[in-house]
């Protein structure tokens, strides 16, 4: 089997997520990986320390505005001349619109919402939460290449000590198709100027109606600053304007899988369950001792978070401290 | 100016998959995906006095129910393309299938909306326009066009890109870009006059052995049960509830 993952960089560092898949796929045999965007032959080491034997590297600065179809181009290049047999991605925005576009022009299978990966008899089987995570279904592929989309958080990248061997960089000449020159990036609004992303986050605190008014977000960031993890919310306080679009978990925002999720004033509705019910750990204080949450947190506390909260930041910055 | 929007009729309820098929049962009642509801809402707005609003859906015969919610909106004319053998097409068939049929409407836009309710796929209209050969953009919190171009607000996990492009183009929108609609009793009343068009695979040269299942190329093998929680833990703050988290987040080694 030989395996490619896409590596979506922001800035000058890979994402979490991608250095997850790609650490997955060297655990099931040879892993590559390809890079595309301006400056991106910097960041071949670190790819090399999660596993990839060999890094292809599309660097032009052109190519830095994440657009999708560009990178279908590269992609599909790699894979047909390198002959890949299966093509791995981390989900995001722009990861969904390459691997699906990359899947019609190559003809292949793209199995999404992924999270986990099995080597069966020299065949791989992905699975795949459906129908709000009620159903496990195990996937296949009937041809090759195959392509695979992963829910974020699914898998934890780990990194090789320092030191160790350099991946081989391989160039890539991307000649661009016609569709692909259209779209232009022409501004970029940050968001999230600190702080880990949610997609990249170990812990999650998430707030929702129940912190009561905009303001009460700080409860939120500042138990996600003691803990070290970012800040979330549910669709209800994003559409009310609290909090950026850019932290909304659910159906309609982000899944999120991370260690910790902590549930502040989140009644739980099956929209936002869907976004993070995967999550290791999950916490929740609500008043409303029967808010559907409970039914699926590892430990509820029914109880004020105007109270809970502060005490609960305390003592993490206290044993942090110790 | 003419605008195509991709429409999915998705069950309605609480839905199920079917053992024998391992395909979603869609032999209950269906409506008009919501997330789609949005982008036949963006064509309506965009559209002037001499433009044309197209819906087009690939499902069973029912989904004509879907598409005549969206000429009841405002719609102009609607295409449904159904055929016992599309049944069972993923990702690679499906896209086929509709640039097949949107690539007979040569529109200057085609619309799609952030996600099936159903499936949960948000990939769709990036496989239709790599066989259209257009620029796609999604995720489009703001949509505005300009003299034979296109201007996008996307959102993405850092915050916003601006993305101007060509048209002709395809762009999924977010539900975050518009209030739809709701039909009105005239709309309702119009849909039923409105053009609509029923094809089948032959009438766009598809050959039946390239979509639906045979022409899949990811397969369903197996349902089981996810993995449960274990047990959950329900407190009653006493005063010394942050305590007992820190001592279960210890307990659980996560701090």
């Amino acid at each position: 089997m030989s395996t490619l993952v896409f590596l979506e960089h922001h800035g000058d560092e890979i994402q979490k997520g991608s250095l997850g898949v790609l650490t997955k796929a060297a655990s099931l045999g040879d892993a590559d990986a390809v890079l595309v965007g301006g400056g991106v032959k910097a960041l071949a080491a670190e790819a090399g320390r999660h596993g990839a034997a060999t890094v292809h590297v599309a660097e032009d600065d052109s190519l830095e505005p994440p657009l999708p179809q560009a990178r279908v181009d590269a992609l599909a290049k790699v894979v047909r001349d390198a002959g890949y047999d299966t093509v791995l991605f981390a989900n995001s925005v722009l990861a969904a619109d390459i691997a699906a576009g990359l899947a019609a022009r190559l003809g292949a299978g793209l199995n999404w919402d992924l999270v986990d990966l099995e080597s069966r008899d020299g065949s791989l089987v992905g699975k795949r939460p459906a129908l709000q995570d009620s159903v496990l279904v195990d996937v296949g592929w009937k041809t090759t290449p195959r392509l695979a989309l992963f829910r974020a958080g699914s898998f934890d990248p780990a990194p090789a000590a320092p030191g160790g061997a350099e991946p081989q960089v391989a160039e890539i000449d991307v000649e661009l198709e016609e569709h692909s020159r259209g779209a232009r990036v022409v501004g970029q609004e940050e968001e999230q100027p600190s702080g880990p992303s949610i997609e990249d986050a170990d812990v999650i605190v998430a707030g929702g109606r129940g912190l009561g008014a905009p303001e009460n977000f700080t409860l939120a960031e500042e138990l996600a600053r003691a803990l070290g993890g970012a800040v979330g919310a549910t669709r209800a306080v994003v559409d009310a304007g609290w909090y950026p679009y850019a932290a909304q978990i659910g159906q309609t925002g982000k899944v999120v899988s991370p260690k910790l999720y902590v549930a502040l004033g989140i009644s739980g509705a099956i929209q936002h369950k869907v976004g993070m019910q995967s999550s290791n750990v999950i916490v929740a204080i609500n008043k409303d001792p029967n808010a559907p949450i409970f039914e699926f947190s590892d430990l509820g506390i029914v109880g004020d978070v105007h109270e809970i909260v502060p005490k609960l930041t305390e003592l993490v910055n206290a044993r942090k401290a110790s | 100016m003419k605008i195509a929007v991709c429409v999915k009729h998705v069950p309605e309820g609480s839905s199920r998959i079917d053992p024998a098929s391992k395909r979603l049962d869609r032999s209950g009642e269906g409506a008009l995906n919501h997330f789609d509801a949005n982008a036949v809402e963006e064509a309506l707005r965009l559209k002037g006095d001499s433009d044309e609003v197209v819906v087009v859906s690939l499902g069973p015969e029912k989904a004509a129910d879907s598409l005549r919610k969206a000429l009841a909106m405002g719609a102009d004319r609607a295409i449904l393309v159904t055929d016992p053998g599309a049944a069972g097409s993923d990702l690679v068939a499906t896209s086929a299938i509709l640039a097949s049929a949107l690539g007979r409407e040569s529109a200057d836009l085609v619309l799609f909306g952030q996600q099936a309710s159903d499936g949960d796929g948000a990939v769709l209209w990036a496989a239709v326009a790599e066989r259209l050969r257009l620029p796609v953009v999604s995720q489009a919190a703001e949509l505005t066009l300009e003299g034979g171009s296109l201007r996008v607000k996307r959102q993405t996990e850092f915050g916003y890109d601006v993305i101007e492009a060509p048209l002709p183009a395809v762009v999924a929108v977010s539900d975050a870009i518009n209030e739809p609609r709701y039909p009105s009793l005239k709309g309702i009343m119009g849909a039923k006059k409105k053009p609509f068009d029923t094809l089948a695979l032959a009438d766009l040269a598809i050959d039946p052995a390239d979509v639906g299942e045979a022409g899949s190329k990811t397969e369903v093998l197996a349902l089981s049960e996810p993995p449960s929680r274990g047990d959950a833990r329900k407190i009653e703050d006493d005063g010394s509830a942050a305590q007992q988290i820190v001592d279960f987040l210890a307990e659980k080694r996560v701090i």
